[in-house]
């Protein structure tokens, strides 16, 4: 009606929103109605951690420091000499079969890959395959982005300056019979940094791409030679390179190197026997108190060995149950009257 | 334009500024220099009238706007933040990204600016385009043209129910008298027609006026913002001056009414009209908590500093246990490292850019956000909107609505704030003979009836839709119908204003005293034309300002407001434009109803109504309403007459005297006609009014009697400023009879006051031609004077005034307004003091005191009235005393001290005096009530100020005058009473409302829910940005303190500006701790927001607390599960991202005390938002963000049951104790809240008789006061009483023993 809306032009409109009337739920967190969620919560989360804890358990981890700081470790020899390629190997005994598939990382404490400035040495474009950062590096990259003679470094950055490059060989010896374990080293890195994220340039050879460019300072080879035995795992796909790249998130980490081939004698994982693993000691971190390990892990759906969360799970799970015992007592001392 | 050397530009411009700024402005017509070039019009100096309201201009938008945003310290805050992030030893994230914050804010702001100034140009264009008829020498008549046209000097005609658009000296008007109605709503609210009338001669060529001949020049005064002066005269080419001061002035967007046309002179255009003056911007105050605020946001910057600190010498350490440079830290370009302190050094600073959110800048933008929808639902509350003035609460400060809840004192005005201010005639005295007037008493009391079924509103929320204002319009609008508009709508709500002010049936209908009215026929048929009965109701009729109009001319009510307001704020932009938007579209839809008055009441009054179809804005012609004062109208019979009034005490004696027959007919400045009961009409010349005014409290007549020609000066006015001008009492000079009827009248004035009743004495003067002459040339050469003209005008005044003879008294009643002592009950239930302040006698004061229940008859009331210091001093200090005793005595343990105090305003001057001020004020602080009578507007605000200070409190003032204006500016809070009294209490105030009891559910329900959101609000705001930043302050322990971020720094900043902050501002000004039925069922509940209230010290250490342990468990749940593992930076900080997320929305969660379908779509929708963003972002992000790498990482956790599982833990981990916290509070503390609640969820019947028990439980708890206290005092002998009237010992002995008589009762 015409009439009605000019008589009163200025009443707000009765609507339940706008007088604040719209139906809600006022829960009110009381002992009485808080029991069977303490409950179930408690149960729920005691049988979670039943089975993280199980699962943890179930894996086995093997971890060898191979640093050299003390003198009864195989390499402390070559962590006391500056030569290249120094030789030194590691033996060690499996009295039972470790479980595949396993899973071989190498490992470093100590070391900062999340320092910030070390993360941002970097080109991602340049490693994207883009040419035209190839001769003209990022200023992220510096001071690693030139040579002394001004020739552009391709990777640039201090990531990939500062490479792992030990390599390992793992051999089995049981029976006196000395077997080479063959390492997988194929999809150790992130699908999508391998097909996507990282690319090289689309040209062949791969080593013309790099003309007028020099390799970073620390490499012993340039990037496109890096796997002289597969040529599609050069440049910057290398699987290495691709796994080094991506920085750890914490100073003491582990870094996965190879799986182990599950074929022939090695379908179950690692027989019982002796091993040994022949180090290619290069990469010095005695001068920052870093140490290098050797890690060999099998995995389940939970990843690795990780006891913590499932103790957690087992406690805070517990700790519900208890609340809810509390809040039972607490619920008969003081009801509010008026509570069924 | 022809060209000119800039010097004469510069010249020029000299001599307008000096124009401009000379003290008297000179202006002549622009006729003869019409088409002339601009440099030869004389007036061109002035500006036009063309107004600009706009900050910007289209091309300068940016760097003004920029430069206007820099002004804000928190976006100083930012550059500076972007400055640090540009310098390379410091950045921690690529500079450009910094940027972007600040870019944001930046954009947001202006965005915000350029579409308010837009809508601001938009309404200046509509008001500069309005249309307007302005006379051209060309045309020899008045063209129509637009107001930005109008310049100084120009003649304009203004036509019925047109806006004025110029300040206009009226010259001539189309009314034979040489009179134009206008209605000032625009400015200032009032309803009530006034009367202007044209500067007399100036312009004798009747009957059309020739703007050509106008040839005089028109002197005037500086523009400025008073709106009731103007100071002028027209200077005749004969060098004769002619005065003109407001009464000539036709102001700038008033309406004009019941004149069909006028012609007015601008002397004023565009923004030097008074009403552009007046229009000042917004009011910005602080509010306690934002006060608070600032203290903690203060604390968060030392926080931020010391956590900076942390990470600078953490990073020191670390560099020097280094003993060479590994091969993961980057050397500078230089080659060499740094000294590890010069690099700590800066990173310190990297640590501020790293951690700046700590400061909650986007807080006081979320505050703001808050605000405006707080303010929404305020405005938008149906029971704070008033039925009758069809007008809702209007909200004029923006960011003080959470102090709506903290009120711990209240100061009231009396008049037409606890009361109607609508004036009812009750009795009356006429020669020392009292007339009770029983009848009318009678017909009162039936008209109460209604009223004495009020009902609380809470009940009114209980029920289900509709709600009883729904039914009631309904009623109303069915009556409305096929009724006579106001008078049927009066009957609803018993006591209803209709749209003319004063016109209600209570106050028009007067049932005369049986007595009296035999008594006037007696007189009338002995024909003694001089009988003091005739006296003293012509006095009524004719002393006094009153408009007499028709009834039938019903005036809409113009609510454009002509001038765009200057605004800061979106939303008074927002409502003003909704606002100017409504009206507009008001104008269309009241049309059709104008019409159907018309033809319904008056058709032979008007003009056929298809005229009146074009009225509003484009309203061109005019619509013939003849002016009233034409009293030979033939259909002008008694009952169709309207009395509109200034003051609704003139109304109610008007029509008093209209009840026994003495009809005012017509008032025109010079003549008033009055119909005798015999039906005889008098005209009667008026020769002057002398207008009310504060000093002289009275207003007087001089009018020339149409029979006897007898210069007669009426005179009425306050009891005290009649009587001491008294002469020769009127009864011996004239019957004979030796009573004092000074003497008698004085007693019944007492006891009118006693009753409560506004007394008003009539005296009559008959003034000799010899004198009036002498008198009159004094007058006019006063009122001709420029220099002090009021001064010299009131002293004619006071000089004419004298030796009156007094006729008689009146009682008027001003009614109680509906619900005032159950709002005042509930208030002081909520713990608060009311105090009264008024100008009234104590008496009156004390009487409504009790009426209202502010004063309980078991009160121990102290009445302090004490002529000098050291009376007051003792009474204070015996007082003091008293109440110390009784706090000591172990008997009175449980109860408190009920005294109250009554004080006038000249002890109130003694006590506030600076050696008293601290014993006054430890009295008062005991005092339950506090009336303060006789005080002026200054001492109002100086007790608010006093207390708002010595006792740091939070105040509230309210009143409805312009006395109030002062008290209202003075307290924490200001709220005017848009009422009868006009408007400037409305717009001094922070909040205006149209009722008293309007007052219980602002503050009871919002003031409480404004409060706690907010307070809720903020601390959840703290809470958050603590709780999130601390999860990268806690990754620098494993970073090497290098200022590292774990998480994409797009998401960071996703992570504030989408996914956590439309929560918080939804909580805000959403969440509901108590529903409105129970705060207003238990004002207690109100206590809480009082003093520190919610938001302490205590509450906001205890959430930063809980940030820090909750940001703790984010962080190291995931760190212990991944530590030693392969994990990758921006791996890792996804599922603390994700879990930082649901830990800070369920920590809301458990804060949200009600959920509405717009909680859980916001609440969903916030985590909605979160996944789809960011896993949009990762799967487009490959190489966008260089040092950062999102891309597929939060798919590839989405893929892992580890994700869900750290999720889990960590959400219930870190809410695990506030749960417990708020389960174990609820159930073992039961807080008076927790007890509401689980009231609130009984149905109503049980609600309401829990409700019931609670309060009879506090009546009981309370020992009732009768026995300590002296019986209950209906009138003013009983309670203790303190005044003294002179420094008898034995006097103050007495009421010390008589305190002490009561104590030990």
């Amino acid at each position: 009606m015409v009439k009605q809306e000019s008589e009163s032009a200025n009443r707000p409109d009765n609507t339940a929103f706008t007088q604040q009337r719209l139906p809600a739920w006022q829960p009110i967190l009381s002992a009485g109605i808080v029991i069977p969620g303490f409950v179930l919560i408690g149960l729920a989360f005691i049988g979670i951690g039943v089975a993280l804890f199980v699962t943890s358990k179930s894996i086995q981890e093997l971890e060898f420091d191979y640093t050299g700081y003390s003198n009864e470790s195989p390499c402390s020899s070559c962590a006391q000499s500056v030569v290249a390629n120094c030789k030194c190997s590691l033996n060690f005994t499996l009295t039972t079969l470790l479980q595949g598939p396993v899973f071989f990382y190498y490992g470093l404490s100590n070391y900062f890959q999340n320092y910030r400035r070390y993360g941002a040495s970097k080109d991602d474009n340049q490693l994207y395959g883009d040419l035209s950062y190839f001769t003209s590096p990022s200023s992220s990259c510096s001071p690693y982005d030139y040579d002394s003679s001004k020739k552009p470094i391709v990777p640039c950055g201090s990531i990939a300056n500062s490479m792992f490059n030990d390599t390992f060989t793992l051999t089995w010896t049981v029976n006196g019979k000395t077997n080479n374990v063959s390492l997988d080293g194929k999809g150790i890195a992130w699908w999508t940094d391998y097909n996507v994220k990282y690319r090289n340039p689309n040209v062949t050879p791969l080593k013309n791409a790099f003309n007028g460019t020099v390799k970073p300072i620390n490499w012993a080879k340039p990037a496109y030679e890096l796997d002289a035995s597969d040529p599609s795992n050069n440049g910057f796909v290398n699987q290495d390179f691709l796994v080094w790249m991506r920085r750890a998130a914490l100073p003491n980490f582990r870094k996965l190197y190879r799986r182990i081939d599950a074929s022939g004698d090695y379908k179950n994982g690692l027989p019982a026997g002796n091993y040994t693993v022949d180090i290619t000691y290069n990469y010095p971190v005695r001068a920052f108190n870093g140490v290098k390990k050797i890690v060999f892990s099998n995995v389940s759906w939970m990843g690795g060995r990780n006891e913590f969360l499932g103790i957690a799970y087992l406690v805070i799970g517990s700790l519900c149950v208890v609340m809810s015992v509390v809040m039972l007592i607490v619920y008969a001392k003081f009801k509010f009257p008026d509570e069924e | 334009m022809t060209w000119r050397s800039p010097l004469a530009l510069v010249r020029d411009a000299l001599r307008g500024q000096r124009a401009r700024e000379n003290e008297l402005r000179s202006l002549e017509s622009n006729l003869p220099y019409e088409g002339l070039e601009k440099g030869k019009q004389p007036n061109r100096y002035f500006p036009s009238n063309a107004i600009k309201t706009t900050k910007y201009s289209l091309l300068f938008f940016i760097p003004m706007n920029l430069y206007e945003q820099f002004h804000r310290l928190a976006n100083l805050y930012f550059v500076g933040l972007v400055i640090l992030n540009f310098i390379p030893e410091v950045n921690a994230f690529q500079p450009e990204i910094a940027l972007i914050p600040i870019c944001v804010i930046l954009s947001l702001t202006a965005m915000k600016d350029a579409w308010e100034d837009f809508r601001r140009y938009q309404s200046d264009r509509k008001l500069n385009n309005m249309p307007c008829f302005i006379y051209s020498r060309k045309a020899k008549q008045f063209v129509e043209r637009h107001w930005k046209d109008v310049r100084v000097g120009d003649f304009v005609k203004v036509v019925c129910n047109e806006i004025i658009p110029a300040d206009l000296l009226l010259l001539y008007t189309s009314d034979p008298n040489g009179v134009c109605h206008i209605e000032t709503a625009n400015l200032d609210g009032e309803t009530n027609l006034k009367q202007r009338t044209a500067v007399s001669g100036v312009c004798n060529t009747h009957p059309e006026f020739e703007p050509e001949s106008f040839n005089g020049i028109v002197v005037c005064e500086k523009p400025n913002n008073n709106l009731n002066h103007f100071k002028g005269y027209v200077e005749k080419p004969d060098k004769q001056k002619v005065g003109a001061g407001i009464e000539s002035l036709l102001l700038r967007g008033c309406t004009v009414r019941n004149t069909d046309h006028a012609v007015g002179f601008v002397v004023y255009a565009g923004r030097e009209t008074k009403s552009m003056l007046n229009n000042s911007g917004p009011r910005y105050k602080r509010s306690k908590l934002e006060r608070r605020l600032n203290i903690d946001v203060l604390f968060c910057v030392i926080l931020l500093f010391t956590m900076c600190l942390i990470g600078a010498l953490g990073h020191y350490l670390w560099l020097n246990a280094m003993p060479v440079v590994p091969p993961y830290l980057v050397p500078p370009t230089s080659g060499h490292l740094y000294r590890p302190s010069l690099t700590s050094f800066y990173m310190f600073f990297t640590m501020i850019i790293l951690l700046q959110i700590l400061i909650p800048i986007s807080l006081y933008v979320s505050i703001e956000l808050v605000k405006i929808g707080q303010i929404f639902f305020i405005t938008n509350d149906i029971d704070l909107y008033d039925e009758e003035t069809d007008s809702r609460i209007q909200c004029k400060a923006l960011n003080i609505t959470e102090d709506l809840g903290q009120i711990e004192y209240i100061f009231s005005d009396k008049t037409g704030t606890l009361t109607e201010n609508k004036m009812v005639f009750r009795r009356c005295s006429i020669m020392g003979t009292e007339y009770p007037h029983k009848e009318n008493a009678i017909r009162l009391a039936v008209l109460d009836e209604p009223e004495a079924e009020e009902e609380v509103i809470f009940n009114q929320h209980a029920r289900p839709l509709p709600t009883r204002w729904s039914l009631d319009s309904e009623e109303a609008n069915a009556e409305d119908t096929h009724g006579h508009g106001s008078r049927r709508r009066s009957k609803v709500t018993g006591n209803a204003q209709s749209d003319v002010a004063f016109s209600s049936p209570l106050e028009t209908e007067v049932v005369p005293d049986g007595k009296l009215f035999q008594k006037i026929s007696g007189s009338l048929s002995h024909s003694q034309k001089t009988d003091a009965y005739l006296d003293f109701f012509l006095a009524l009729a004719i002393c006094n300002t009153v408009v007499v109009s028709m009834a039938t001319t019903k005036r809409r009510r113009v609510s454009v407001s002509p001038q765009a307001k200057h605004t800061n704020t979106p939303l008074e932009t927002l409502s003003s434009l909704m606002r100017n938007a409504g009206s507009i579209f008001k104008f269309c839809k009241r049309n059709p109803k104008r019409h159907r008055t018309f033809t319904e009441d008056s058709e032979e009054n008007f003009q056929p109504s298809g005229q009146t179809e074009e009225v509003g804005i484009t309203a061109l012609r005019p619509c013939s309403l003849h002016p009233p004062s034409l009293s030979d109208e033939p259909a002008l019979t008694s009952d169709n007459l309207r009395y509109e009034a200034e003051s609704p005490d003139e109304a109610a004696l008007v029509y008093a005297a209209k009840a026994y027959g003495f009809n005012l007919l017509s008032r025109t400045p010079d003549s008033v006609s009055v119909r005798l009961p015999s039906g005889e009409v008098l005209d009667f010349e008026v020769l002057d009014t002398l207008t009310f005014d504060s000093n002289r409290k009275r207003m007087s007549v001089l009018v020339r009697h149409p029979i006897t020609k007898e210069y007669i000066l009426y005179t009425k006015g306050a009891d005290f400023a009649i009587m001491e001008l008294l002469g020769t009492p009127y009864a011996e000079h004239f019957s004979g009879n030796k009573k004092n009827i000074a003497t008698v009248t004085q007693r019944h004035l007492d006891c009118y006051a006693k009753e409560g009743l506004r007394t008003l004495c009539i005296a009559k003067k008959v003034v000799s031609e010899a004198v009036y002459k002498h008198w009159s040339v004094d007058r006019k050469n006063a009122m001709a004077a420029i220099e002090n003209r009021e001064r010299l005008v009131m002293d004619t005044a006071v000089q004419l005034e004298k030796n009156l003879t007094l006729l008689g008294a009146t009682g008027i009643e001003d009614r109680l307004q509906e619900n005032v002592p159950d709002t005042i009950q509930a208030l002081r239930e909520a713990g608060i003091k009311v105090w009264v302040l008024t100008g009234d006698k104590p008496e009156t004061a004390v009487n409504i005191g009790y009426a209202c229940g502010l004063l309980e008859d078991e009160d121990l009331v102290i009445n302090m009235g004490c002529k000098d210091k050291l009376t007051c001093t003792n009474i204070l200090d015996c007082t003091l005393e008293e109440v110390r005793r009784y706090n000591a005595d172990p008997r009175n343990v449980d109860t408190t001290l009920n005294m109250s105090l009554v004080i006038d305003g000249l002890t109130l001057e003694k006590a506030l005096s600076p050696d008293l001020l601290d014993r006054f004020v430890a009295l008062v602080k005991h005092c339950r009530a506090v009336l303060c009578c006789r005080v002026t507007p200054l001492q109002k605000s100086r007790v608010v100020k006093v207390i708002r200070e010595k006792l740091k409190v939070m105040t509230l003032a309210v009143g409805d005058g312009a006395n109030d204006v002062n008290m209202i500016q003075a307290a924490d809070i200001g709220i005017g009473i848009s009422g009868q009294e006009g408007m400037q209490a409305a717009m001094a105030s922070d909040f205006a409302i149209s009722r008293f009891k309007h007052l219980k559910k602002l503050l009871l329900v919002h003031g409480h829910w404004c409060y706690t959101r907010l307070a809720n609000m903020i601390i959840y705001f703290f809470y958050k940005n603590v709780a999130y930043v601390n999860l990268l302050f806690w990754y620098q322990f494993f970073c090497g303190f290098s200022a590292t971020a774990m998480i994409d720094y797009w998401l960071m900043i996703f992570f504030n500006l989408f996914f956590t902050s439309v929560p918080p501002i939804m909580f805000g000004v959403m969440d509901k701790d108590i529903s409105a039925e129970m705060l207003l069922g238990v004002p207690e509940l109100y206590k809480t927001g009082q003093g520190e209230g919610d938001y302490r010290f205590t509450t906001f250490w205890v959430s930063i607390l809980d940030a820090f342990y909750q940001s703790l468990v984010c962080f190291f749940v995931p760190y212990f599960v991944y530590q030693d593992s392969d994990i990758d930076m921006f791996t890792f900080g996804t599922p603390m991202n994700t879990s930082a997320l649901f830990i800070i929305l369920m920590h809301l969660s458990i804060e949200i005390k009600s959920w509405t379908v717009v909680h859980w779509i916001i609440m969903l929708g916030s985590v909605a938002l979160y996944f789809i963003v960011t896993l949009a972002y990762s799967a487009v992000c490959v190489t966008c963000n260089p040092p950062s790498n999102p891309y597929w990482i939060l798919q590839s956790q989405m893929e892992d049951p580890m994700f869900y599982l750290i999720c889990i833990l960590s959400t219930v981990v870190a809410l695990l104790p506030r749960y417990i916290f708020h389960v174990l509070q609820n159930s073992i503390a039961l807080s008076p809240f927790i007890q509401a609640k689980h009231l609130d969820r009984k149905d109503p019947s049980i609600r309401e008789e829990w409700m019931k028990e609670l309060r009879s439980y506090r009546g009981g708890g309370q020992v009732k006061r009768s026995r300590l206290s002296t019986p209950p005092s209906p009138t003013l002998e009983t309670p203790v009483d303190f005044i003294h009237e002179s420094l008898a010992v034995a006097d103050i002995m007495g009421d010390d023993f008589t305190l002490n008589a009561i104590a030990k009762n």
